[in-house]
């Protein structure tokens, strides 16, 4: 193991142990009656995990997220690699892209439900338009930053396009579109999530609400654990391969 | 359709490199020319000339990766138009080494268009790696090497198809001055070696003098040639020749002429530091 | 104006065009949407009345007070961060996870603690904006050139006059792009917080009204608060690209 992968693994560590520590010190200071204890969630977490009729309601959200990631990196990586490469079109629709980052788009949320009723599409769709956005908008910058020279010796090397694509431009690109993978993840989680609050009976979002409305701190800490610690993984997982990939050696 | 003599590997004839305006109501730039120049097969030509005088575009021409506004550029009796053509190559300034691959896979990469054989293509690499120096380090990634190892990677990948022309812009601006003289003694090796024709590109008048049969002098922009000087070194010879007393008298005649397009060129905005 | 503009307005033309015969003809129903005029209609109509006007100013300001707490809190974290090359490497995985973490599910217990005030909202606009002008701000910090701080120490600054007069200066177009995050942040936060949680504001409103398939009231809200973070986005993305320009960077 290498110098820097050790020191990365004891400040993780360290980080992780100040993380609960503050977490233990925060509910000594405010008691049961608004949070749970490290302890206390985990033990909880292993009840809810254990009990049957939990997992109808992951394998709902497991399967509107799935899909809304699905389609938020392929339409992301798409639009990204389409407007890296073209100048023009950039600058007629980049700056669309970078507003619809930036509205809300919680507000939005009724519009989809008239549009995609009540099931699991108005999820899905959530989910997506929350992802595909920062993934196009990395994947520009990241096509628009690969260095000239790269391009240029692929042109002499005769590459025909879809080569030039495939073997020069998405290599090079790789670790800041990777980057966009990351936020893209996270946001399609809680956008599948946010989808699933308010109009649905099924799912992990669903389960969520309820507590809130009943103040079931038990669930709300247990299930919000779950998540964070799912999307952490997921998170250090990319940077991971993204390490990798950077620099293989 | 003219007579060119057997020995011009490219010609160009009256090439004129205009590029659009850079904002409304300016004015297109005229990069570069008129031009006429002849590479005879197996020279070693390099360019000097002042900053923005259009020497990197003159590169491009002759490469294929631009074409030209007026004018035509052949390169064995064919035109070249805006089409790479087979049997040249090019190595750049900047560092070009894909980052992604090891050293033996960047130098395979240059292979990729060429139906070969396995065995040959691995004979090709074993022999662009031993002649570059790089053998230890097949297995390692640019990220790991310094500066002037990674050109050499560059330089590898390029001879691994066996070109017949030897395009450098300025392959050597981003090392030191000890590794530059180094390595213009390896690549007059390479010269020897394959016998490919090299178009050299360089600001630096020591290494032009040392290193070619001939030397063109561009003035600032738009770049014409001036002259071209016949330096008649044999062809056996390395970095030591800058003891000989020509090597001086060369220098100085370069010099002599440049000064003045130098000074010209830096007045102008832009044109300070870039080919 | 540049051919690119032009063809999104155009597009954007074309856009609510297509919307209007879309809903004139019935393809889009009634109860889905109405057609853009009537939208314009009921907007005026809507800011005219000034019968929304508290819940708008609630939001908008409670929006406000966030977003300026996440550009406080953010960049003098990433300052401090900046500093402590450990904390720096443990806490960047965990950027990107942080998007993830559902905050707003913390509305009760911050009511708890806060009372039924405004504070719980604030609090979660703040919470979700203060990330994004943290990673902007330290990406905007390690671009700062070297040779800068080296300059700055020659000319004998002190720590805060290199911060003010070189660092944030350097680095402003990426906090500004940090900005451009904490507003659309901000108000998710606060409107998210009012949709599950609230009895007034604009999030409330909207979810009253998509309860009672109030369209007329609805859309205006909707159409309100898009125009309000694309008008900050766009200022504060004019203001971001006039500073790269200044450096040749666009």
């Amino acid at each position: 193991m290498t110098a820097s992968s050790v020191r990365s693994l004891r400040n993780g560590a360290v980080l992780i142990l100040v993380l609960l520590a503050i977490w233990q010190g925060l509910y000594w200071m405010v008691g049961d009656v608004a949070l749970r204890s490290p302890l206390q969630t985990v033990m909880f977490t292993a009840k809810l995990l254990g009990s049957d009729s939990f997992w109808p309601h992951l394998a709902e959200t497991a399967t509107a997220f799935g899909v809304a990631l699905a389609l938020s990196v392929v339409l992301g990586l798409a639009i990204g690699f389409a407007l890296g490469t073209n100048r023009f079109a950039n600058d007629v629709f980049e700056p669309m892209l970078v507003t619809a980052y930036s509205i809300p788009k919680i507000t939005l949320y009724p519009i989809l439900l008239l549009m995609f009723g009540l099931g699991i599409s108005a999820k899905i769709a959530f989910g997506t338009i929350h992802g595909v956005i920062p993934i196009a908008l990395f994947t520009i910058s990241a096509v628009r930053n690969i260095r000239p020279v790269l391009v240029k010796t692929g042109r002499v090397m005769g590459l025909r396009p879809f080569e030039m694509v495939t073997r020069v431009l998405l290599p090079a690109a790789m670790p800041e579109i990777f980057a966009g993978l990351r936020i893209g993840f996270s946001l399609t989680l809680i956008g599948t999530l946010l989808g699933e609050m308010f109009a649905s009976q099924r799912g992990l979002g669903f389960l969520l609400m309820n507590a809130i409305g009943l103040h079931n701190i038990d669930v709300i800490m247990a299930l919000t654990f779950l998540l964070t610690l799912f999307a952490g993984a997921a998170s250090i997982l990319l940077l991971h391969m993204n390490r990798r990939l950077q620099s293989p050696a | 359709m003219n007579m060119m003599t057997n020995l011009a590997q490219v010609s160009l004839r009256g090439v004129d490199k205009i590029f659009p305006p850079p904002a409304k109501a300016a004015e297109p730039i005229h990069a570069l020319g008129p031009i006429d120049l002849e590479l005879r097969r197996g020279e070693f030509f390099s360019v000097v000339g002042p900053s923005g005088c259009g020497k990197s575009t003159l590169l491009e021409l002759i490469a294929g990766l631009s074409t030209a506004s007026r004018g035509e550029v052949a390169f064995e009796g064919r035109p070249i138009a805006g089409q790479i053509p087979d049997g040249v190559g090019v190595v750049f300034q900047e560092d070009a080494s894909f980052p992604w691959l090891s050293v033996a896979d960047n130098i395979a990469f240059g292979l990729r268009r060429m139906k070969l054989g396995k065995g040959e293509r691995e004979a090709r690499i074993e022999r662009a790696l031993a002649m570059m120096g790089l053998g230890p380090f097949a297995r390692s990634y640019p990220s790991q090497l310094s500066g002037g190892m990674r050109q050499r990677v560059c330089i590898a990948r390029t001879l691994v198809t066996e070109p017949r022309l030897i395009l450098l812009d300025e392959p050597f601006a981003a090392l030191d001055q000890q590794t530059r003289l180094l390595m213009g003694d390896e690549v007059l090796n390479l010269w020897r070696k394959t016998g490919a024709t090299i178009f050299l590109i360089t600001h630096a008048l020591d290494e032009a003098t040392m290193l070619s049969d001939r030397i063109g002098i561009m003035s600032a922009r738009p770049g014409r040639l001036i002259d071209i000087v016949e330096t008649g070194w044999p062809r056996d010879r390395d970095s030591r020749i800058v003891q000989e007393e020509r090597f001086g008298t060369i220098t100085a005649r370069l010099w002599g002429a440049l000064r003045e397009e130098s000074i010209k060129a830096i007045g102008r905005p832009g044109g300070g530091g870039q080919p | 104006m540049k051919p690119a503009a032009l063809w999104r307005i155009g597009l954007v033309i074309g856009l609510v065009a297509l919307l209007e015969v879309l809903c004139l003809a019935g393809v889009i129903d009634k109860l889905t949407m109405q057609p853009p005029h009537v939208m314009a209609m009921d907007i005026w109509r809507m800011l005219a009345s000034g019968s929304l006007n508290a819940a708008i100013a609630k939001t908008l300001g409670n929006a406000a007070i966030a977003f300026l707490l996440a550009m406080a809190i953010g960049v003098a974290a990433a300052i401090a961060i900046h500093r402590v090359k450990a904390v720096r490497e443990a806490l960047d995985p965990l950027f990107a996870t942080y998007y993830a973490i559902p905050i707003f599910a913390f509305y009760p217990l911050l009511i708890i603690l806060f009372g039924l005030g405004d504070a719980p909202e604030i609090f979660i606009g703040t919470a979700l904006g203060v990330v994004g002008v943290i990673v902007n701000t330290l990406n905007g910090l390690d671009r700062v050139p070297r040779v800068l701080m080296k300059t700055a120490r020659i000319a004998r600054f002190s720590t805060l006059e290199t911060a003010w007069r070189i660092t944030l200066p350097y680095a402003s177009p990426y906090i500004l792009s940090g900005a451009k995050l904490a507003v659309a942040y901000s108000l998710i936060g606060i409107i998210g917080a009012e949709f599950i949680m609230s009895s007034s504001g604009m999030g409330y409103e909207i979810s009253f009204a998509y309860n009672n398939f109030d369209n007329a009231t609805m859309y205006p809200l909707i159409v309100l608060v898009l125009v309000v973070a694309g008008t900050f986005n766009a200022a504060l993305g004019r203001w971001e690209k006039a500073l790269m320009a200044r450096r040749g960077l666009v």
